[in-house]
């Protein structure tokens, strides 16, 4: 009898527990295939590498694609040098203390500002007060506030995963400190390093907020730093909240989706790749 | 305590050679741990000396003392004298980065850096400087010639050196020591973690090396240590909690067939058992 009503009630959890694990899998599947039925018809290279045209802004979203890039690049550039100098600095040299708990409270703080208050920062800062206008350069900057602490924490935990047996092999060979962080710590870390980057890349490829604030809304192609434009994203937005064009919408969100999981999966098979050199 | 040992006063050679690295009065704290006390011993140059003892006794520790890689660890002290040709290895004015060059080290688990064969011997000389291709290619070759590994790596030098086996990977950690030529080498259960062709390779090495080099080699492996070493020191925490001592030091043919100490005898017979 109790041995019986033990075994039911570790089914039924099992059975709870299965369907909330189901439920993700149905979600995504259902997100995936809403997106990929309404848009895959509107999806070709014309739609890819033309310009939208018309009131209806028929056509393609290349300067859209462009812009998505071209911002999302120029903050990784900007945003790889400082989070990985901190990092270094956190995990190796800094003696831990207040200090360092105090950072990294604070990169973890600013890793949950919700992204519309970080486009009203970046709007007031960079596009008014230092004057770039609303650019891409901007928009970079902006966005490398919301990449920088994903890209820290990741980074500092890379270089703490070097094994220490490895860093007393360079000091037992007469390296100095600085030599061992740049040439055996950093190199080991570097493909965890490198996923830490491209994850926060896939973020900001689907960031909207911080864009719109900061980049515009033209839609144009942009060439200089200076240059404004509209990101994929923004393009998706006004396109389905003015009604303009659903299926462009679509195409443009199907596109968004494969771009983002484009990132995603090369961290992971970079991350897989690593593994399997070292063992 | 530790029972007197009848050393020499520093720095003077015994009759039968001469002494490389003094050690006196020496104590090791981790913070609060007192790990080592008064350890005291003469290792000769160009011999090979084995350190035994069970585990946790604080062999790794004293090692670690010789090269002040233990200064890397934050909150130990080291307190009473090492002398390496009579110098003052804790004395002021010696840099740790130059002594460890002099003093280098092979730990348990091989440790490749993440680069090619050719840059993980490479890397040593490259940081004192050397960068003329020649002169790099010629270092690489001798050195992987000393540590045994020659002749199965010279065709795949830029393959990455965590690729090789476990054998492979610890002799190219020694030919990487050996780039920068030390006077010692400290070496830590090299052999623990390998294949039996590589822990034959690496002895041989050994009683090659042993001409230029002078070797302190710590193991758990009683045959090994009767086969490799000329002197042996044993090492034992007597109780937890208590610092370890050095109870026996003397030629290895010695403290195998007829050691001094009882300690040292039950110990032996407890592991050749
Ligand atoms: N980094 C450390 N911090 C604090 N205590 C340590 C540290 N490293 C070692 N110890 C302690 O010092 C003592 C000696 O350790 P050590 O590693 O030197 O022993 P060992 O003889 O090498 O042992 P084994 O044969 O297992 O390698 C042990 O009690 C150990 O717990
Ligand atoms: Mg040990």
């Amino acid at each position: 009898m109790k041995r019986d009503a033990k075994n039911l009630t570790n089914a039924a959890a099992l059975a709870v527990f299965w369907l909330a694990g189901l439920t993700t899998v149905v979600v995504l599947g259902a997100v995936i295939g809403y997106v990929l039925v309404n848009g895959v018809g509107e999806i070709g290279l014309e739609f890819i590498f033309t310009n939208p045209h018309g009131v209806n802004a028929e056509g393609g979203i290349w300067p859209t694609i462009v812009a998505t890039l071209y911002v999302t690049g120029l903050a990784m550039l900007i945003v790889t040098p400082v989070a990985v100098l901190a990092a270094v600095y956190l995990a190796e040299y800094a003696v831990q203390g207040r200090l360092v708990r105090t950072i990294r409270f604070a990169a973890d703080t600013l890793a949950s500002v919700p992204s519309i208050v970080m486009g009203l920062f970046g709007l007031a800062l960079f596009v008014e007060s230092m004057g770039f206008g609303f650019s891409v350069i901007s928009g970079a900057l902006a966005l490398s506030f919301l990449m920088l602490p994903i890209v820290m924490r990741t980074t500092e935990e890379a270089i703490r995963a070097v094994p220490k047996y490895i860093r007393w092999g360079s000091y037992g060979l007469g390296a100095s400190k600085w030599q061992t962080v740049s040439r055996v710590v950093l190199p080991a870390a570097a493909s965890r390093i490198i996923t830490g980057i491209i994850l926060s890349a896939g973020r900001a490829v689907g960031e909207t907020a911080v864009v719109i604030f900061t980049m515009g809304t033209m839609i144009n192609l942009p060439v200089l730093p200076t240059d404004p434009g509209r990101s994929m994203t923004v393009h998706l937005y006004q396109l389905a909240m003015e009604g303009i064009n659903m299926p462009a919408a679509f195409g443009t969100a199907l596109l968004l989706m494969a771009m983002v999981l484009a990132f995603n999966l090369s961290a992971r098979w970079l991350l897989r790749r690593n593994r399997r050199m070292q063992g | 305590m530790s029972e007197a040992l009848d050393c020499p006063s520093p720095g003077v050679p015994s009759a039968d050679g001469e002494v490389k690295i003094t050690v006196r009065d020496l104590d090791f704290h981790y913070g609060d741990f007192h790990a080592l006390t008064g350890i005291s011993c003469d290792i000769k140059a160009r011999s090979v000396t084995a350190f035994i003892g069970p585990s946790g006794c604080g062999k790794s520790t004293f090692l670690r003392c010789l090269n002040r890689m233990n200064d890397l660890i934050p909150g130990t002290r080291v307190d009473g004298t090492v002398l390496l040709d009579g110098q003052d290895v804790y004395g002021p004015g010696v840099d740790p980065v130059d002594l460890r060059r002099r003093v280098g080290m092979i730990f348990q688990q091989p440790n490749p850096f993440p680069m090619s064969i050719y840059d993980n011997v490479a890397y040593g000389p490259r940081l004192h400087g050397v960068k003329k291709r020649s002169e790099l290619d010629d270092i690489v070759r001798m050195s992987l010639e000393r540590a045994n590994l020659w002749k199965e790596v010279k065709d795949i030098l830029d393959r990455g050196g965590l690729t090789l086996s476990g054998g492979q990977q610890q002799r190219l950690c020694i030919a990487r020591v050996l780039a920068v030529q030390p006077d010692v080498l400290l070496m830590d259960e090299p052999c623990s973690a390998i294949d039996p062709t590589s822990v034959q390779k690496i002895e041989d090495l050994m009683a090659e090396l042993k001409s230029s080099v002078t070797i302190i080699i710590v193991t758990h492996n009683m045959q090994q240590a009767a086969r490799v070493s000329d002197e042996t020191a044993f090492f034992l925490q007597e109780q937890a909690g208590e610092p370890a001592i050095l109870v026996e030091f003397g030629r290895t043919a010695e403290i195998f067939t007829s050691p001094k100490d009882k300690r040292t005898e039950d110990y032996i017979t407890g592991r050749f058992g």
